[in-house]
Order: structure tokens, then sequence, then C-alpha cells
């Protein structure tokens, strides 16, 4: 198996672009990524992609997002899972170079939520749930979480405690160019926003955007940013069905897993992105991915070390729920900006000295997660 | 909506009914075709009626066809026989439901398919009425 | 009337909705002054003729303590089918567990379509064709806003297995009687949202006609007299109607009582004679006889009379009628009209 690097990174501001399709996004973030690997071809590309079949009627999407690049006789694969789309695609598209079947492969993840209107995005965002027994109850994403938010705020955290991981998104997007919201965000403001599904409030959960991010892979040369560790995992789709509503099983699994096979412990992460969807997720991405003990997530949040210049820094152009989440493209959004950081192209943003970053991205209430490594390559 | 959906989950959605492994005794709800011990032998088993809230959230932006019920509450309901279900509970306010809350299962109407198609029933729960 | 072999009830269930609308809250939005019953039920956004019967039918098969699949026929009475064209029954009837050896039909008869189908479960039951079947009077009854109706027009209902009499038996019938002519004093249309009614002439020619002509032909037929029975249920299209009918046959007020619950829930239409006959099983004692006539407009009366057993006294377990009248919850006018789906949306 051969190492793989990201050799290109492209993403666009999340943003709602009314006068633009599906496919410019995905061709303008697809160009630059491109264009940063300083290449004009790729053997292959992977469109991840959550909800193009609801929102833009559009199915067969990888041919249709492919044609839009002008290049016909591109391999194309559109990959759906959930929110975690983008993560899952990339662990996809490792694989296609690991194995020595393609030698440079575009991973591209794209989202258009502005087409609908946001009552269809609850009702999408339902659909990444099992449909007979947990959509028909007439939960929607947000009140899964809201049930989890609930049962780990009776037993770790006050509320303030656990909105406080929205915060800190908000104050780390603060001078982020892609950034939805790139401005702070006060507990007090958060606190007192209505409730989205009780106990979560609406300013804890992050909002509808259009994005597009996308990343080169190549094989790896001892240069810039390697993938060190990939994994996907899954869990029973409903949380009725699993013994610990507030375990998430597959987040851990994945991480450990991805850890194993980048030979590192969570300890030797420098920085985090976490899939802070809704702020209770945020936190148990945090613990799932081993960077607190469970039910210490909240703690963690609220002390200096997730902190541009703390221990751990995590979410570090905003996360979600300021960054953006532009569903399918998130995961890919997510390693972009690692990536950022271990090439030193950070910005006001730039970690000091990282070396490892890690990225949890989950779809479901966690019944898929997406866990990827990154590293800097020691010359 | 789906109609052969909607026929295909009567039974179960309607009785509560769900399945016990015949190799292990795990019981299902809703039924799966491989159970965790690998077995495919399955036997229809009846859940338990009555339960407890576990946690619970108010739903005040809904998906499709469940608006002109907001705010409605959903549950992760523990039932006697250990089993644990997703379900509105109806017959509360939001802001009386609490951990613990008993509760017992009713049938209801869930959602309806415009005004043409067809109308959707199933359980939910509601505080035990003695 | 009487059976081939005697029949009886061998279970009930009876379920009224939690919310209540006062007749002072119509007043207020119409400017009214009436109030011929103080409150009446409201059924749940997520309630209707077929969740109501659901739940008198899961009690009823509960309380007979049988297997449901033994169940021959489920029928439901009502004018507020939630399907044009589609059976309540079937529903009910997999619900409980009936389903696939069993007939099932919706019946309509105004107001006594209820008893209609006991009438007709009682003569496949007492024909031998069944072992059990399943007599249901449910409705969600449509008032027109600012219509007389409107204070009464309520939601409910009850249901009845009846079996071969045994002594499991909770009451068993001795006979019955039905009365029919046409006399159109209440109806609805095809395709229209209300009914519309005779006013006055829904009295006398139609209500006290049918009432008193079905049960003085029972009590004739088999020699009792008003005093024989312990309790008495007429159909309760208001609080007044059911007293005068009693008064008119010679009933006193302490025989219907606890059947008329009507003041409190208002008219279930379908389920009205059905509750109030669930209510009075609710409070019997083993040997009290029952007299009941129902109504349902266009026109025409069932009268019935059962004795109540010993099995009475074991097979009432849970939930009574009291329980679900004083379970309430009281709404204003806007929300009734939302729960109601009257609201244009």
């Amino acid at each position: 198996m051969r190492k793989v690097k990201i050799a290109g990174v492209g993403l666009i501001r999340v943003s709602e672009y009314w006068d633009k399709p599906i496919q410019s996004l995905f061709a303008e973030a697809s160009m630059k990524s491109m264009k940063d690997a300083g290449i004009d071809a790729v053997d292959k590309v992977y469109v991840s992609n959550m909800g193009g079949s609801l929102m833009q009627d559009q199915l067969n999407l990888a041919a249709v997002m492919a044609d839009s690049l002008g290049t016909p006789g591109l391999p194309a694969t559109r990959i759906e899972a959930g929110s975690a789309s983008g993560g899952v695609a990339f662990h996809e598209a490792v694989q296609a170079v690991a194995s020595g079947y393609s030698d440079a492969v575009m991973v591209t993840g794209v989202e258009k939520l502005s087409d609908i209107l946001p009552e269809v995005v609850t009702t999408g965002l339902a659909m990444a749930e099992e449909q007979e027994y947990t959509a028909y109850t007439g939960v929607t994403k947000a009140g899964i979480a809201a049930m989890i938010h609930r049962l780990y705020m009776d037993l770790y955290a006050t509320p303030e405690e656990v909105c406080m991981m929205a915060v800190k998104s908000h104050e780390h997007a603060v001078g982020c160019k892609h950034a939805q919201y790139p401005f702070k965000m006060s507990l007090q403001r958060a606190m007192s926003s209505p409730m989205e599904a009780d106990p979560i409030h609406m300013m804890e959960c992050s909002g509808i955007g259009d994005g597009a991010a996308s990343l080169i892979l190549v094989p790896a040369d001892d240069e810039g940013v390697e993938v060190a560790g990939t994994a996907v995992s899954t869990d029973y789709t409903s949380i009725a069905a699993r013994q610990d509503p507030l375990e998430m099983k597959a987040i851990k699994t994945a991480a450990d897993r991805a850890y194993k096979m980048a030979k590192i412990k969570a300890t030797d992460i420098d920085l985090a992105e976490v899939q802070d969807d809704f702020s209770i997720n945020g936190v148990l991405g945090i613990e799932g991915l081993g960077l607190a003990k469970p039910g210490k997530g909240a703690k963690l949040v609220n002390s200096d070390d997730v902190d541009k210049e703390g221990k751990i820094p995590v979410n570090t152009f905003g996360g979600l729920k300021a960054r953006g989440n532009p569903l399918g493209a998130t995961g890919i959004y997510q390693l972009a900006e690692i990536a950022w950081q271990l090439q030193g192209k950070a910005g006001d943003h730039q970690i000091p000295d990282a070396k490892i970053g890690v990225a949890e991205n989950m779809g479901g209430m966690a019944s898929i997660c997406a866990v990827n490594v990154l590293r800097r390559a020691d010359k | 909506m789906s109609v052969p959906r909607y026929w295909r989950n009567e039974v179960p959605r309607y009785r509560l009914q769900g399945e016990e492994c015949s190799q292990c005794g795990a019981k299902y709800f809703p039924t799966r075709p491989v159970c965790k011990c690998g077995s495919t032998d399955f036997k229809p088993y009846k859940l338990a009626e009555r339960g407890e809230v576990v946690t619970w959230t108010t739903i005040s932006s809904a998906p499709t066809g469940f608006e002109k019920y907001v705010p409605y509450v959903v549950a992760l309901i523990e039932l006697e026989d250990g089993c644990k279900v997703l379900s509105q509970v109806v017959d509360i306010a939001p802001d009386a439901v609490e951990a613990g809350l008993k509760v017992e299962a009713v049938f209801r109407k869930v959602k309806e398919d415009g005004k043409e198609g067809i109308l959707q029933y199933g359980y939910k729960f509601r505080p035990v009425v003695e | 009337m009487k059976t081939g072999r005697q029949v009886g009830i061998i279970g009930y269930g009876a379920y009224v909705p939690m919310y209540r609308l006062k007749a002072s809250e119509i007043n207020r939005v119409w400017g009214g002054f009436g109030a011929p019953v103080e409150e009446k039920s409201v059924v749940a956004l997520d309630e209707d003729t077929i969740t109501i019967s659901v739940e008198a039918a899961k009690q009823a098969v509960k309380r007979a303590n049988i297997d449901p699949s033994e169940i021959g026929a489920v029928y439901v009475g009502t004018e507020s089918k939630p399907y044009a064209v589609k059976p309540s029954g079937t529903i009910v009837a997999e619900v409980i567990g009936a389903t696939p050896s069993v007939s099932t039909a919706d019946y309509e008869f105004a107001c006594k379509a209820g008893t209609e189908a006991m009438q007709t479960c009682i003569g496949l039951v007492g024909s031998g064709m069944h072992k059990y079947a399943m007599a249901i009077g449910a409705d969600t009854a449509q008032g027109r806003p600012q219509d007389a109706l409107e204070y009464t027009a309520a939601c409910g209902g009850a249901a009845f297995i009846f079996g071969e009499r045994s002594a499991e038996t909770i009451a068993y019938l001795e006979a019955s009687y039905s009365f029919v002519t046409d006399t159109p004093d209440f109806w609805r249309r095809s395709k229209e949202m209300y009914p519309r009614h005779g006013n006055r002439f829904t009295g006398a020619p139609a209500y006290f006609k049918h009432i008193t002509g079905a049960g003085k032909a029972l009590l004739e037929e088999t020699g009792y007299k008003p005093e024989d029975f312990k309790w008495a249920v007429f159909h309760q299209p208001n609080a007044k109607f059911p007293i005068n009918a009693a008064k008119i046959m010679g009933f006193s007020m302490d025989q219907i009582e606890p059947g008329l619950v009507s003041p409190r829930i208002g008219n279930t239409y379908a389920g009205s004679t059905p509750v109030g006959l669930a209510a009075t099983l609710d409070v019997a004692e083993p040997d009290d006889k029952i007299f009941v006539v129902s109504y349902g407009s266009g026109s025409g009366s069932d009268a019935f009379i059962f004795t109540v057993q010993d099995a009475i006294l074991e097979k009432r377990e849970g939930p009574k009628m009291e329980t679900f009248i004083e379970r309430k919850e009281y709404v204003d006018y806007a929300t009734y009209l939302k729960n109601r789906g009257q609201i244009i949306k």
C-alpha cells in the first residue's frame, strides 16, 4: 500500500450562492485545488454530496459534476454518507491512490442548500435517519441530538458548558475568509436564542449554506501533508438500539482504527476538527476522538486547551457552526483546513508547529463516522 | 408517500410487534434481517406497552408532514420489558414531560398524505391513564 | 327480537379524548347564550374515529381476555369516517389482531350506527356464525360554526364484544328491538362538511317518536316495566332530550344518572348511546337490568335489555368512562378549530 499525500487544496467561501448552479461551485473548488497542486488533470474524481437528489433533483451527480469540468472520459464516483459524505469520500479517495490504481485523485465535496426552503432542509437532514421507525416519529436531526444533549447535561455538564462549543467555534472563525459566519457570538446570545429542539438553542446549530471544497491526492514523497490514518465506522442507526445512547461508538471505533494506522495516540494530536453541527455533537466528537475522557468533553471546551494557543486547538477556522456546514462538502472543508495548518498556510489561524491533525466527520447521530489523520511529512 | 412501505409496517407499528432471536433471545423493534449473534431465525415478539421516558425533546421545526403538530414531544422510552423505542409523547404539555414519566402506547394518526393520499396510523405514547 | 342462542357482552371499552370546549367559549366567539351541555369533548390533532375506535376496542379485548383472532366481525358505526371509501374496521381489526379471518364494515345511521352494529353482532353470534363479534360506535361529530349543534357535536366512542352467554358474560341480552321510519330530521349530503337539521322537527316527530316507539315495543314484548330496571340509557344529543325521554317512558333520574354523560362531554353521535351504556356498566352490579334505547336521525331507534352477571366484577379493570371524562384540558375556540381541521391552511 502506498503512502498518500495531499497535493492540492481548494475551496470557496461557505455562503448563499443564489446566482450560481451547483456545477459552478463544484468546478470552482476543483479548479482551485488542481491549480494548487500544479496539475491540469486527474485520474479520477470522487464527488461527495449528501442532498443533490433532493435539493437539485439530480441523481447521477458524479457524471454531472465531472461534465462541469469539461473533460469527458474522467472516471467519477459520487459518495453519499449523510453528513459524513466528505470524510467517507476522502477515505475512499485515499484508497484509490494507496492501492496504486490511481496516481492523481481529486475529491471534491459540494452541497447547495440554498436551492430549497429551510423546512425542506429539515426534512432532508431527517432523511439521513432510518425512515420507518426513527424519522417516522417526526424527530429531526436536531431532535435526536437534543435527546442526547439532555442525557449529557443530566450527567456531566451545564447547558452553558455545552453551549460554549458553539461560542468557541465562532471565536475561531473571526477573520476566516471562507467562513459563512466569521464573527463572535456571546454565550448569552446563544443561550437566549429560541429553542430549535429543547434543550438545543437555535444558535447552537450550524446554519444553512452552500459550499464546495476540493483536495488532490497523490502518492507521498516525504514532503508536505500525508494521510497518516483513515477509517470509517458505523453503528446501530437508532439511538434506541444502542446499549448506551451517550456512547458514540462509530466515532470511537473510527478514531481507534485511524490512530492505529497512523501509529499515534490521541495525545500526539496537535489540532482537531470536529462535527459541531450541534454544540453537543462537537463535545461528543472531542470525546470520541479521545481528546477528553467520556463526560469531560464539555469541560475541555470550557478550558483554554481548545483555543488557538491551547494544547489541542479545535475547529481552528470556526467549525461547522461558524465556517459553515454545507453537508456533503463539510468533511472536505475540515481536511482542507487541517492541510493548511500543517502546510503553515493558515494565516491568522495558524497553530504554531502543527504536525498532526485529525478530522471527525459523522453522519446521522454517529450512525456513520469518518476519522482522518493528516501528518506533516518529516523531511 | 409509499403505500407498500406503510402497509409492510402496519402490524409492527399497529401492535408494537418486534421479533425475538430464536438463538440468543435478543429482542428487536424494529425487526432486523440478521441478529447480532448471526442468527436469521426469529419469532414474533410483542413489546410491553408501558414504560418510562429516558430522554426527550420538543420539536419546534418539523419535517414535512409533521408541521401542524408542532410543538410536539419525541422521547426515547424504555419499556417495562427493557426494549427501547423512539416515539412521540402526546396528551401532555411539552414542559410537563420529565425523565421517568410513566407512559403507555396509544394508537394515533402519524401523518397524512395531503388531502387525497392515505392516512398513516401507528404508535405514540401518552402518560399512563389508570 | 330474541336470538337463537343466548348472547351477551363479554368485554367492553370506552374512550373520550381529553380536550374540552366549554359552551361559554362558543358563546364568547359567536355571541350566543345557549348551553345545551356544559362542555364537549374535542379530539387531539392526531385523533379521529379510527383511533377512538382502536382505543375502545383494545380495552374491550383486554377486559374480555380472549384471543382476538377469534373475533369474527368488527363493525364500526360512525358518521365521521376518516376515509369516504376504505373501511375503518379493517384498521381496527388489524390493530387488535382479529385479521384475517374476520368480516368488517363501517355502518352509517347517524347517531345509531353504533347500536345498529350491535344488532348485527348480536345476530351473527346468536345465529352461531361467529364465536365473537365486536361492535363499535364512535364519532368525531361535525358541528357547523354558530349552529345549535356546535355546542354538542363531540368526540368519543365505545366498543362491545358479543359472545354466547356463559359465566364469562358481563351482561347478557334478553331482547332487542328496532324501530325505523323515513324521517329526514337531520342529514349531511355527500361531500358536505356539516350536517343540516330541522331544528324543532328533530324533537317530537323524530327523537321522541322513535325512542318511545322502540322502547315501548320492547317493554311490551318482554313484559317488563320501567321499575324492573336498575339503569336506563337513552340516546343523549344534549342534556334535555334523554331526561324528557326517561320521563315520558316512566324512568327516573336515578336510573339514567350514570349513563347520562352528555352534559359533560356532549353528544358523541354514533358513540353516544354506547358510551352511556359503557358508563352504566362501569357502575352496575350483578343482576342489574339495563334498558337501552338509541336514536339515529333519518330515523330510527334500537332498544336493548341487558342483565348484568357476576363476571362484571372481574372484567372492568383499567380506566373507566369517569376516568376519561375527568381527564380533561380546556381548549379555546381557535385550538378547537385547529384540532378539528377547520382552519384552512
